[in-house]
């Protein structure tokens, strides 16, 4: 944990500074904004990602398998197309944001509350489901994108990726006081997140009420998957990817160790393969597709190695 | 008339069949027994071609089993593995009309669909000829890969198991059927069965595996006997004459006897 | 088979509807005059027709059709009724293979890049079903996973690629299907679906047989290998004339088979001509859709069978769940 934190440290300073030309009055705020955006999506993705396989009893599951973030992209898109971009354009970039997180908690605790307590379905009917919701939010959300402005051929396309350089640097802040509440509300339930490992019946038994966590976590899932979206884009497999690897290094089932070395994996994977890719490489918008291409090797390794539980 | 000489196949480090020697005689029906994990199944797959062999040789009417030609076998030898699980929807008329498909070539003929017509009668079909396999019994099921596998119109046949999933009435009318086919249609039919009886009451032929291995072989008087099986299957049996045959009573301690038997 | 005369004939009736339908306004009536008439002005609307609508009929017909029986055959040869080019990475393969060509010999005939294609899909579901193997937990489900999850990750190598070359919309247009760009001398190597399918039928029992596993080809006399090496060889080629062509059209060949199957169970030869016809008939259905909710604009057919595709997959996933998990 000492150790990630130290890395952490050293490749911030390594993003704030190398290859820097040019004034530090503007280097400085225009980096730092950045290293904050990099570091809200890797604690959200990461903390979500860990409630989430939790309250799912499994460790292939993510919100962005799921689904998640492309239903973030279809109710954006339905906004758009229900109220009008003229419209919604007038309105100030914080308060619309908080609108879409309100939309999105609604919509997505729904959903997945049915899916996920609804009926008992193995884990991969789930994961199979949530794949295919995710083409058809996505499909949908293009569906939507060309009814509005069948000229715009790419505007959607664009936003299917993720880009840490072209993100709206108003949201920052709103996104940031989003975070910090969510974030503590998971660090509440920690405990209770360990005894759901144990499965429904023993967390019932133990006088865990089952419904009422699950939807608690779910709420909190929605908003962080809604500030890691709204901020970067969606990126599949990243959460899979640090959760495994906090499994792995935390050396603890207890969420008060686990939940904290992903986040500081997260943030650690992002600005350290940012810094690497965008200074070093002169890569640009790269990194979100390396990172598809490894989570997507560790994810067909898992099912090989048939770890599912 | 089945060869087989010194079989070997291999999974990982364990011999499941280790150096099979053994020659059946053309015509007569010929049970496999012996405790789980004998290597029953493995060799009855060997024989069928269902699986490589790893070492030794399997002729089949003197065929090499695994240098003739697959068409020309399927001609010959026509086999049932125990597992017949099926993710398509097929028919049972569809199921058995494939059995014919080494004689077809997939251009069906009148010939046939007599074929496929009497195999159904055989196995008493008719009457679910044309539901969907999946929205049938386990039972039906398996009658329907047996009348698949008869209709292949071969005179060997080798069952796996084909008493699974079927009812004391529906066992034993498959095995009186399989009892007709040796004697009117004088097929040459290999089965593996667990329950020693079955085997007593309708062999010609008895062998029994362990460990990979043939321990005896013989008929139903020479195979059937209490030293034999105890030594087989590891467990103290007692064989009583009934109605002029031999059948096995097996005795777990400090109980009272229990008689495994379906007819 | 009365019942697939009438199929066959809702199917001509929105050929025909399909033939009407689009921006430069074709009545039969006007068509009728500009054949018969001496009016030299509507003989425009003749050249429109034959030079736009005509062809993209016939290429939603040939797509539909060669890629529905593609999902079946599939199906049948992994034994899984998930499985269809688009979720075993043959989709993606195909992809990869064009851009390849367009990247490394840019010039090449549309020939070349299509038969490069099909090697790559080739590879690419043959690379599928060998990771398959090594899949512990064959669950029914596992198997559309994995293969989704290939998709995923050639679609990252070609992304990368793309993002570099500048290729990202070209990359698009593969995995997007559209027939707006259809017309005459851009559409012909869809024909080869076509006799693709024809081969289909012809050994439409192999693939039946091969659907109840590999110990019944080996009983019945065939040999295992070459006919996985024949309907892979088949899938492959459908998909990448389909996507070079037209772009992928996702789900196609998943939905189609299934309802089919639902109806007439999987006996290929009984089946193929309800799965074809349903193909092109269910293709013919969302690119008239896509080209009238927005009339005069068009909304790709990718698009809109991502929508309908996935839906129905889901209904599909859903309602079997409960007996399949």
């Amino acid at each position: 944990m000492i150790g990630l934190g130290v890395g952490l440290l050293l490749a911030a300073i390594a993003f704030m500074t190398v290859g820097a030309k040019g004034s530090w009055d503007f280097v400085l705020p225009f980096r730092g904004t950045k290293l904050l955006a990099m570091t809200l999506v890797g604690v959200a993705v990461a903390v979500s990602t860990v409630m989430f396989q939790t309250v799912t009893d499994n460790r292939i599951l993510t919100p962005s398998i799921m689904g998640f973030d492309a239903l973030y992209l279809l109710l954006q898109t339905f906004l758009v197309f229900t109220i009008g971009s003229a419209r919604l354009a007038a309105v100030d970039g914080g308060v619309r944001f908080g609108g879409e997180v309100a939309v999105m908690v609604t919509f997505g605790v729904m959903l997945y509350r049915w899916l996920l307590i609804g009926a008992r379905r193995s884990v991969h009917v789930l994961v199979l489901a949530g794949i295919v919701l995710g083409v058809l939010f996505r499909s949908l959300s293009s569906f939507m994108q060309r009814l509005i402005d069948p000229n715009e051929f790419q505007v959607l396309q664009d936003a299917m990726f993720a880009s840490f350089n072209s993100f709206d640097r108003s949201l920052v802040w709103p996104a940031a006081g989003l975070l910090a509440v969510a974030v503590s509300v998971a660090w509440g339930l920690r405990r209770r997140l360990d005894v759901l490992l144990l499965g429904r019946e023993r967390a019932t038994s133990l006088g865990v009420d089952y419904r009422r966590t699950v939807g608690l976590v779910l709420v909190v899932v929605a908003v962080l998957v809604s500030v890691s979206t709204a901020l970067v884009g969606p990126i599949m497999f990243f959460g899979l990817l640090v959760a495994n690897l906090a499994y792995r290094i935390a050396g603890s089932h207890r969420h008060a160790v686990v939940m904290p070395a992903a986040a500081l994996l997260g943030v650690l994977a992002l600005v350290a393969g940012q810094t690497v890719l965008e200074r070093v490489f002169a890569f640009d918008t790269a990194l979100a597709v390396i990172i598809e291409f490894l989570g997507g090797i560790v994810f067909l390794a898992l099912l090989v190695r048939g770890e599912k539980r | 008339m089945i060869d087989v000489l010194d079989a070997v196949k291999t999974y990982g480090s364990v011999r499941v069949v280790d150096g099979v020697r053994l020659t059946l005689p053309a015509g007569g029906l010929t049970s496999i027994v012996g405790p789980n994990g004998a290597g029953k199944s493995t060799l009855l797959s060997l024989i069928a071609r269902l699986l490589e062999m790893d070492g030794g040789q399997v002729l089949v009417d003197g065929l090499d089993v695994t240098s003739t030609r697959s068409d020309v076998l399927a001609t010959r030898i026509a086999a049932l593995r125990q597992e017949n699980h099926l993710t398509s929807r097929l028919t049972v008329r569809d199921l058995v009309t494939f059995g014919r498909y080494p004689h077809s070539k997939g251009r069906t003929t009148p010939e046939d669909l007599e074929h496929v017509a009497r195999a159904l009668e055989f196995l008493d079909l008719e009457p679910l000829a044309d539901r969907f396999l999946d929205e049938m019994s386990g039972g039906q099921r398996q009658r329907a890969f047996v009348a698949m596998v008869l209709c292949q119109d071969t005179d060997v046949v080798l069952l796996d198991e084909p008493l699974n999933n079927l009812d004391p009435r529906h066992a034993v009318a498959m095995m009186e059927r399989l009892r007709a086919a040796v004697d009117e249609l004088g097929k040459t039919v290999v089965l593996v069965v667990h329950d020693i009886n079955v085997a007593a009451h309708y062999s010609d032929h008895i062998v029994a595996m362990c460990d990979g291995a043939v321990m005896v072989e013989g008929s139903p008087r020479e195979v059937i006997r209490p030293e034999v099986l105890s030594s087989v299957y590891g467990l103290p049996v007692e064989v009583h004459e009934i109605a002029g045959r031999p059948h096995a009573t097996y005795f777990p301690p400090g109980r009272p006897s229990v008689t495994f038997s379906i007819a | 088979m009365p019942r697939l005369g009438a199929v066959a004939g809702v199917v001509g009736l929105l050929t025909i509807v399909s033939l009407f339908v689009g921006v430069g306004d074709v009545t039969p009536a006007s068509l009728a005059n500009a054949v018969f008439g001496a009016d030299d002005g509507s003989r425009h609307d003749v050249l429109l027709v034959l030079a736009s609508r005509v062809p993209r009929t016939i290429a939603i017909l040939l797509a539909g059709a060669g890629m529905a029986i593609a999902g079946q055959i599939m199906q049948l040869l992994s034994r899984n009724r998930f499985v269809e080019p688009s979720t075993a990475g043959t989709v993606e393969s195909a992809a990869i293979g064009i851009l390849a060509v367009t990247v490394l010999a840019p010039g090449a005939p549309v020939m070349v890049k299509m038969l490069v294609a099909t090697v790559t899909a080739l590879a690419g579901t043959a690379l599928f079903l060998r990771i398959l193997r090594h899949v512990p937990l064959r669950s029914v489900l596992v198997v559309p996973l994995v293969g989704l999850m290939l998709g995923g990750i050639i679609n990252a190598v070609s992304t990368f690629f793309a993002y570099r070359l500048d290729l990202v919309q070209s990359l698009n247009t593969w995995m997007t299907g559209d027939f707006s760009g259809v017309l005459r001398g851009r559409y012909e190597l869809l024909w080869l679906t076509f006799a693709l399918v024809v081969v289909a039928y012809l050994v439409a029992d192999r693939f039946t047989v091969a659907g109840m596993g590999q110990d019944f080809v080996t009983n019945l006399g065939m040999n295992y290998r070459a006919v996985l090496a024949l309907g892979l060889s088949i899938v492959s080629m459908v998909t990448a004339v389909v996507v070079v062509t037209v772009g992928a059209i996702p789900f196609l060949g998943l939905v189609v088979p299934n309802v089919v199957a639902l109806m007439f169970g999987d006996n290929l030869r009984r089946t193929a001509p309800w799965v074809a016809l349903g193909g092109a008939g269910f293709v013919l259905v969302c690119d008239l859709l896509g080209r009238t909710v927005r009339y005069p604009y068009e909304v790709p057919i990718g698009v809109v069978v991502g929508v309908v595709g996935s839906a129905a997959f889901l209904f599909l996933l859903l309602r079997r769940g409960a007996r399949v998990a």
